[in-house]
């Protein structure tokens, strides 16, 4: 599993975040950071969570 | 169960769809939307696309096939009636569809003025449509005024001023949404708009709203007159419920539902339209119009119409409520409740910085969090709302935090 984030569309708004602080994280510069590209298997449904509640739409799952 | 039916296809509705088929239902599942678009995303309509940078195609709420969903699509053909006994909803035109199970999700609809007049130019936004027509004038350079200084009115404010329009902005209270946030943090969204050259006006009555045939300005009880070629009423929005109102299900502001969001055997209600008592806030009954309440509960509802009661009682919805609003170049982001009224302490920058957070008071826990371009301690308190934290423990976390 590869989280993918498409920073055109990212605005930062951390939700990913509040779901999965261990794999996305937004810094005080306001950017987000992926901590773990490819987070193991047992982090799937949070991971499909914060696809979904991305509100920009900005988070993909390959594999 | 052998067929659900979801009235409304905008958020709650999609999101509701796709977890029921993740989760396993696999009888006929109708989506009934009156607009004739598939879902789309509405927080662009005040901003990405009425500025003319995106366009349709950009706010497609799904970007993968509906084919895996095996919907039955029944768009651009609004709900008409439902009959909780008969497990029967009449859709315009005369079609009846027979459900087991019904999500009802047809959000909410843009309250008007009274004795609004129908001039040409007069607008209100929620639908994509709207949007398009809003944004036509705009390219033909439109002076504007909008009524209403909320999320809605003050992006689309941010939005004209963007595109070099100017704009005016009339409120009937002395700061802009200061019953939610008080009269200081008013305050602070007041000069966000002013400094970047808004017409901000609060604290002042509509007379009347006039032109012949077409808007031509607004006449306030001070007998001054705001000329306007595009007319905005963005002064909140109602629950769609009016097709409900001989269902037999409790309507009070919205669709009366348990903690689980049934409104009735097999009838769930989700986004908009749903009022709920919320276990993370002592049961307080609330009804949210921000888009992830749309999205949390679409998830939910889908899940909490296939429980199954051997299984024990489902767990109730219980989110940390969170909204998000862009204007200019500051981000706005709001989690939990509070008021205005509630004891307000600034924890990080400063209310003159355009970067701030505050967080608010209620019954010695912390209760809420605003933040101005501040997402990741905004998320860090959502959590401690969550978490049902004391505000001493937030401040606590505040003070370390600023080392």
């Amino acid at each position: 599993m590869k989280i993918v984030v498409d920073f055109d569309k990212c605005t930062s708004n951390a939700v990913c975040m509040g779901i999965a602080p261990e794999v996305f994280e937004v810094r005080e510069d306001n950017f987000l950071y992926i901590l773990q590209e490819e987070p193991p298997e047992s982090l799937r449904p949070k991971m499909e969570e914060a696809v979904r509640m991305c509100p920009t739409q900005a988070i993909s799952i390959e594999g | 169960m052998k067929s659900i039916v979801v009235v409304g296809a905008s958020l709650a509705g999609l999101r509701a769809v796709e977890t029921l088929r993740r989760e396993g239902f696999e009888g006929r599942l109708t989506l009934v939307g009156a607009e004739a678009h598939l879902p789309y995303d509405r927080p662009p309509l005040s901003k990405e696309l009425l500025a003319g940078e995106w366009e349709h195609d950009q706010v497609v709420l799904r970007r993968v096939p509906y084919d895996d969903l095996d919907l039955e699509f029944r768009l651009g053909v609004a709900a008409t009636s439902l009959d909780v006994a008969a497990r029967r909803v009449s859709l315009a035109g005369g079609t009846e569809l027979e459900f087991d199970g019904l999500v009802i999700a047809t959000g909410s609809t843009p309250r008007t003025l009274p004795g609004q007049p129908a001039l040409d130019g007069v607008f209100t936004l929620r639908t994509i449509d709207d949007c398009h027509a809003i944004r036509e004038r705009l390219d033909a350079g439109a002076r504007v005024c909008v009524i209403g200084a909320g999320f809605i009115g003050a992006e689309v404010a941010a939005t004209c001023r963007k595109r070099g329009l100017d704009v005016t902005v009339l409120e009937a209270l002395p700061q802009p949404m200061v019953r939610g946030v008080g009269m200081v943090l008013g305050e602070v969204l007041a000069r966000l708009h002013r400094n970047r050259g808004v017409d901000l006006r609060c604290g002042v009555t509509l007379e009347s709203i006039e032109g012949h045939g077409r808007v031509e300005h607004v006449r306030l009880a001070d007998g001054e007159r705001v000329e306007c070629d595009v007319l905005l009423v963005a002064v909140g929005v109602g629950p769609e419920t009016r097709w409900l109102e001989s269902s037999g299900l409790v309507l009070d502001n919205g669709v009366v539902c348990d903690e689980t969001l049934l409104a009735a055997p097999g009838v769930v209600a989700a986004g908009d339209v749903a009022r709920w008592p919320n276990p993370a806030f002592d049961g307080e009954v609330m009804r949210v119009e921000h888009w992830t309440n749309a999205a949390e509960q679409g998830v939910y509802v889908g899940g909490r119409l296939l429980h199954d009661d051997g299984d024990g009682p489902p767990e109730p919805f219980a989110p940390v409520p969170f909204v998000w609003s862009d204007q200019y170049d500051v981000k706005i982001q709001i989690a939990g409740r509070f008021s205005g009224q509630d004891r307000m302490e600034v924890v990080h920058g400063s209310l003159d910085d355009e970067r701030f957070v505050t967080i608010f008071e209620r019954g010695g826990r912390i209760s809420g969090v605003l933040g101005f371009s501040e997402p990741r301690r905004v998320m860090q308190y959502r959590r401690m709302i969550a978490e049902r934290a004391s505000f001493e423990a937030a401040l606590e976390f505040a003070a370390a935090a600023a080392g």
